[in-house]
């Protein structure tokens, strides 16, 4: 009776030991082909590199992480079934898609079972639809929208903007907060013209700007379009400043658009070449591993799995359904936790509030021009 | 209208690269009765071939040269001899299906083992304007336009003044009566192949530099190529042309004078108009259907 006992003791330590040597796992779901790849591939690499330095650490309260990456191929439809794979695996947390228009189709499969998702996407209206489950890494166009108009009317001191735009959930969501914040500024928009994901040839849409002769230029498409439509802007002779977001001088846009990229200006909620101490390491850190300088999807995937292990620590427990209460409300500061590189606030919606910067293109870099502060 | 001038010159010089991609797929419609679904990634593939090469430390030249001659070996001879050849025998539609499976594996080939990413190519044509008529018009878009047409005119003069051109068009017509007049059809036939390739090849390199090298560029530029086939006819190479050019200008028109948010629409309601009012294309011939 006594061995029996003994056996049976010793089985159950084994058996809770295991559970808690289990991994914490966490599914990916990004755009890592079709017209996302770079948005996608970063992401990727960024959560990858924050997995690897917590792991080698000693992981979360102990418990090492664990990621499975999947396709969206850019595409909502497939991003729609593998997030449905994906939470069918029971993780803890789901992180990503990177596009908007993906976020939306997956959000509610992710709400309904009741897993915190970490994702990428800017759309505002996103996070207005009441959905408790859903967190930002990056601005919302919401919030980023408003600082930009207020720099094209006030710094650029453009009385006529010319706003060019994808035609996607992206797109559109920011298009419709840009040009209405403009109005209520006094900024007229004298073209306003919507382009296709994927498209090539922007000569008739640079034709219809130069036609249209505005003070500022705002540009808000994929980064290869971005790419494109800086080239033509160039080639016809558009002189007007260029204003955009991320999206318009991140480094795969400066990368691919060559001189073309120089002295356009951005509103960036993140970029590796922040004047930030912990943003310069992690740059440093990624290129090391990667071989390149990474964009702001490289960040945000970074951060989204260190917002996940500082939440988890901050609960004491691995706990899916706990998780996305403790989040809501959540300062995360720098100084606490360095994987988050910049002191963040998570509101009751989800949005994320932090400092951002406002960015030029010079001779093929970025540079910072200035620092705006926390919205709150 | 005062940027009519540039739009043309763009649409054309978009609507070369059609052209050139379009004249493929009527070459081997006529030879061979070929549908190459593919043919979009047969323009992706040689800038990547020339990318790689540029990587293992080729001057531009050199890639070039390399590319266009491995993109002839795959996309010419390998395609015919190992997947034309094999399927034809099953009839157009296997074949047409084994060409879509083709791009398939052309793109996550490529995606695999080269990059998801875009990236840039090097112009063969230098960078900046030149003043016709008044117009700062890109030396890139003119440079497209006069290879492009000079390659068709090669193509034609080739097809129409020499005895080889002579010798393909009798194996494309009656491939029978080629056979017993002493044409080496099957000869014949692989040329039309290396022709293709050697096309797909040059649009590569024509178009990379603006579309950026990317495993998923070949979609549009198949899909467009395809309606300009069918607009201009598909069993004429003028009519290729014609089609190619067309489709091209059209779509900058439209985007300037109609709307930019419907661009993407105005090819495929053009397409529709031409077939329902003459389904043999614009310069095609009408075929009887045998029974």
């Amino acid at each position: 009776m006594r061995s029996t006992l003994l056996v049976g003791a010793l089985l159950t330590a084994i058996t809770t030991t295991g559970a808690l040597a289990q991994a914490i796992k966490l599914a990916d779901v990004a755009e890592l082909s079709g017209g996302g790849a770079t948005v996608g591939t970063n992401w990727k690499n960024g959560i990858d590199l924050a997995i690897e330095e917590i792991n080698a650490k000693g992981g979360v309260l102990g418990r090492k992480l664990e990621v499975s990456h999947a396709d969206s191929q850019s595409n909502p439809g497939v991003a729609r079934a593998q997030v449905q794979k994906a939470l069918d695996a029971e993780p803890y947390v789901l992180l990503g898609p990177g596009y908007s228009g993906s976020v939306k189709v997956t959000a509610p499969l992710a709400a309904e079972a009741g897993i915190a998702q970490i994702m990428g996407g800017e759309a505002a209206e996103l996070t207005q639809a009441g959905n408790k489950f859903l967190f930002r890494t990056s601005f919302g166009q919401q919030s980023s929208m408003p600082k930009v108009a207020k720099y094209i009317h006030d710094e650029m001191k453009a009385k006529s903007v010319a706003v060019v735009w994808v035609n996607n959930d992206f797109g559109r969501g920011g298009r419709d907060v840009v040009v209405k914040e403009l109005d209520r500024l006094g900024s007229k928009v004298v073209a306003d013209l919507s382009t296709e994901a994927g498209q090539a040839d922007f000569a008739a849409d640079v034709g219809k700007i130069k036609a249209a002769n505005p003070d500022a230029v705002f540009v808000y498409l994929n980064e290869e379009e971005s790419a494109r439509i800086l080239k033509e802007l160039k080639r016809q002779g558009v002189t007007a400043p260029l204003m955009g977001e991320t999206t318009l001088i991140g480094q795969k846009v400066i990368e691919l658009a060559g001189d073309a990229a120089n002295g356009a200006r951005g509103h960036v909620g993140l970029t590796t070449d922040a004047p930030v101490d912990l943003i310069k390491a992690f740059r440093e850190k990624f290129s090391k591993k990667y071989n390149y300088v990474p964009d702001h999807n490289g960040l945000k995937g970074y951060l989204a799995v260190y917002m996940v292990k500082a939440t988890t620590e901050k609960m004491g427990k691995v706990d899916s359904k706990a998780f996305a209460d403790t989040l809501h409300g959540l300062t995360i500061k720098a100084a606490d936790e360095p994987g988050i590189l910049m002191d963040v606030t998570f509101d009751a919606n989800g949005d994320i509030d932090r400092q951002s910067f406002l960015v030029e293109v010079v001779e093929g870099k970025q540079v910072v021009k200035q620092v705006l502060p926390k919205v709150k | 209208m005062s940027n009519l001038f540039d739009l043309l010159v763009a649409g054309l010089a978009t609507g070369a690269i059609y052209a050139l991609v379009a004249v493929g797929f009527t070459l081997l419609w006529q030879t061979s009765q070929t549908i190459n679904f593919a043919q979009g990634e047969f323009v992706m593939l040689p800038a990547f071939l020339m990318l790689a090469a540029m990587h293992a430390g080729a001057p531009f030249w050199l890639a070039i040269i390399l590319g266009i001659l491995l993109s002839m070996i795959l996309l010419g001879l390998a395609f015919k001899m190992l997947l034309v050849d094999p399927m034809m025998r099953h009839g157009v539609l296997p074949l047409a299906i084994a060409t879509m499976a083709l791009a398939i594996g052309i793109k996550e080939a490529v995606k695999q083992f080269f990059s998801a990413e875009a990236s840039p190519f090097p112009s063969i044509v230098p960078t900046g304007d030149i003043a016709i008529l008044g117009h700062a018009v890109s030396l890139q878009s003119i440079g497209v336009l006069v290879v492009a047409i000079l390659a068709v005119l090669g193509l034609t003069t080739l097809l129409n003044r020499t005895s080889l051109g002579h010798q393909m068009q009798a194996a494309a017509q009656n491939p029978t009566v080629a056979r017993i007049i002493g044409v080496p059809v099957e000869r014949m036939i692989l040329l039309t192949f290396l022709i293709n390739a050697f096309l797909v090849a040059l649009a590569s390199l024509l178009i990379t530099p603006i579309y950026l090298a990317k495993f998923s560029s070949g979609e549009v530029l198949g899909q467009a190529a395809f309606i300009a086939a069918i607009v201009g006819g598909f069993n004429q190479v003028r009519g290729a042309i014609a089609g190619g050019l067309l489709i091209g200008v059209l779509d900058n028109l439209a985007a300037s004078y109609v709307s930019t948010q419907y661009r993407a629409a105005v090819p495929l309601i053009f397409l529709i108009v031409v077939i329902l009012f003459r389904p043999q294309g614009l310069l095609g011939r009408a075929e009887e259907r045998t029974v």
